[in-house]
């Protein structure tokens, strides 16, 4: 039995292919493509402020109220902070990668490996509970500043407007820091990886032709682990972009998104208003990737 | 000291209790077509890469045109290398990747330029300079490689095996441009092949690698009929190997010798010799027809086998495998016996 429909499928290429494609295109239609169409929809209806319900015609007046100053410093500021976080991750993420893709070990890369992703295993909101901890008032770092005699540089910190704030657990330095925390192996991986990826051979055909380190370092090995940074850069950026979790705990009053879209759709049940939010990171990461392209990052893939 | 291009001083190179390279003399004239041939594993490629730069040895010297380069990094030495799977940069264009060691010696934009151009038509591509490497051929791509190492006019060029990943006929039109090349730039050539036809086809002289060490140095037709040693005997071109018993049934003395197939001439069994010839009776067990040519196996009466190959003037694939079978007479020049040891 089993034998007659191997047979009948084996003869049958395109069933077999049909078969196999049809429950994660199902999946990708469905819930992934739904889900966005209908938050399209939606951003397009409005709330009516008198009856608080959703009226459910064709009208741009939600768009229009994205472009109020609160709004749109909503964006500004999320932006900002998602480049940040991840000019930092590009930052630390380089050199380890770099040092994990060619010095180490086999057996050293391993370890390195193992503790790169190992807090990946536990739960996000846990670790980022953790700092919590160690940001505090009473916290490791202002324990630490205390115990070197520097509280008066991070209480001088502290006192700057915009980054700033009553501790380090309650302020924009803090959110960036945990961000940069949380997204760092997103960006070590990919990188990491695109530079395993470079052969031995080019870096050796570059020295050959007379480039030192430096100059191979440039004109080689960085346009090829270029692809990486980038797609690492997807990770930091988009995730920073959407995350309501850390604001809300390390934040002070001021909005990111993801907290605009928890606030508007949760609080005051206005879903257009949360939806249209929502398509603002994807145009944003739209723009990104247009940019990454014109600057050459998937020119090697 | 100064005509010499590359200059071995008991070389050594260890990886670990691995003796990659041991104990390695070799002398590379100025402008030669010099060949290191060897089996894989045998040290040929870590003496390319030793003069390269990429790697250091253990002990002992290396000399460029009387220079000691021993521990001087690949990019302060003037060689440049063709690399076994190119190297080429995948995210340059075929110019930009010919132009590298001219843009890293800041050479202005419109020089390299200049340069290139000539570069793509000595290796026969002109036109090719906006493609990437992903839309050549292996062939073009080989070129290439050439172009590049050869644009900074390098006092050494180095080939590790280059032509190993191109099918046999592009093989042998590469042969004898590479050859070509090197007449006309004039330029010392290093090449790393396991290949003994190509080795024979292209060089000045053969160094034969085994184990890490020279078995012996010599122009082709030295190295071919003349080999130094048993090893070189069987690596380049085939060889019988006779020894012991069956030798001393032969030619009255169990000292080693080798014979080259070609060399041998089959004969009926009453064929009469002159004092010249060595001779032995029997059996032909098996007839490979080729072609061009047809190889014999022949059983000796009394024990062991010697390989024969004539060419097919006038015989055919039906001519040759009736000849299975039947008692022959084999005899050759003793002149063209090698005696070798190890």
């Amino acid at each position: 039995m089993l034998n007659r429909i191997s047979t009948f499928l084996y003869r049958r290429p395109k069933l077999v292919l049909a078969l196999l494609l049809l429950p994660p295109l199902l999946w990708f239609v469905v819930v992934y493509l739904g889900a966005l169409l209908t938050m399209l929809i939606n951003s397009f209806f409005y709330l009516d402020g008198f009856t608080g319900k959703v009226v459910p015609e064709f009208t741009l007046r939600t768009y229009a109220k994205l472009f109020e100053t609160t709004n749109l410093q909503i964006f500004g500021r999320t932006t900002l902070m998602a480049a940040l976080v991840t000019l930092a991750c590009v930052a630390i993420a380089f050199p380890l990668s770099y040092y994990i893709a060619r010095f180490a070990s086999p057996r050293l890369k391993t370890w390195l490996y193992l503790a790169v992703t190992i807090p990946l295993w536990s739960s996000y909101v846990v670790r980022v509970y953790s700092w919590k901890l160690i940001l505090a008032q009473e916290g490791i770092v202002s324990w630490f500043a205390r115990l070197v005699r520097l509280d008066g540089v991070l209480g001088w910190y502290l006192g700057l407007p915009a980054v700033g704030g009553p501790s380090l657990s309650v302020s924009a330095t803090g959110v960036f820091l945990v961000f940069v925390y949380i997204w760092l192996p997103y960006m070590i991986i990919p990188i990491q990886t695109a530079l395993e990826r470079v052969p031995k051979s080019l870096i050796e055909a570059s020295g050959d032709l007379g480039a030192n380190s430096a100059q191979t370092f440039r004109n080689v090995i960085l346009p090829l682990a270029f692809p990486g940074v980038v797609a690492g850069s997807i990770f930091t950026f988009s995730l920073t972009l959407g995350d309501f979790i850390v604001p809300s705990l390390f934040g002070n009053s001021s909005f990111y998104i993801g907290k605009a879209v928890l606030a508007y759709q949760g609080t005051s049940g206005n879903i257009p208003l949360a939806a249209a939010f929502t398509m603002g990171p994807i145009v944003i990461m739209v723009v990104y990737l247009l940019i990454a392209r014109k600057l050459g990052a998937f020119d090697a893939l | 000291m100064s005509d010499s291009a590359v200059l071995f001083k008991n070389v050594s190179r260890h990886f670990g209790d691995v003796k990659a390279v041991d104990d390695v003399a070799l002398e590379v004239k100025d402008g030669e077509f010099f060949s290191m041939l060897g089996p894989s594993g045998s040290g040929k490629t870590t003496c390319l890469r030793m003069i390269a730069g990429f790697d250091r040895p253990t002990s002992g010297h290396i000399y460029l045109y009387g220079q000691d380069v021993s521990n001087l990094p690949p990019y302060e030495r003037s060689v440049n290398t063709v690399f076994q799977d190119y190297a080429l940069f995948p995210h340059m264009t075929v110019e930009d990747n010919i132009a590298y060691g001219l843009m890293i010696k800041k050479v202005s934009r419109a020089q390299r330029m200049k340069q290139v151009d000539d570069m793509l038509d000595l290796v026969r591509l002109p036109g090719f300079g906006h493609r990437k490497p992903s839309q050549l051929s292996g062939g073009q791509r080989q070129r290439v490689a050439l172009a590049r190492a050869l644009i900074n006019h390098p006092k050494v060029l180095l080939l590790d095996e280059p032509l190993g990943a191109l099918d046999l006929k592009l093989r042998q039109q590469m042969q004898v441009e590479l050859k070509n090349i090197q007449q006309r730039v004039g330029i010392t050539f290093v090449f790393v092949t396991h290949d003994q036809e190509e080795a024979l086809t292209m060089s000045d002289r053969i160094a034969v690698f085994n184990q890490g060490k020279i078995e012996q140095v010599g122009t082709p037709a030295e190295v071919y009929e003349h080999p130094a040693t048993s090893f070189v005997a069987s690596f380049v071109g085939t060889s019988n190997l006779v020894s012991g018993e069956v030798a001393k049934r032969i030619t009255g003395s169990d000292a080693r010798f080798s014979i080259r197939p070609e060399k041998i001439h089959l004969a009926a069994p009453s064929q009469q010799m002159g004092a010249e010839m060595f001779a032995a009776d029997g059996k032909v067990r098996d007839v490979v027809y080729l072609g061009l040519y047809t190889r014999y196996l022949v059983e000796l009466d009394g024990g062991g086998d010697l390989v024969v190959v004539e060419q097919n003037l006038k015989t055919t694939s039906m001519d040759v495998m009736k000849v299975r079978g039947q008692k022959v007479r084999l005899f050759w020049q003793k002149d063209h016996v090698r005696y070798v040891g190890g």
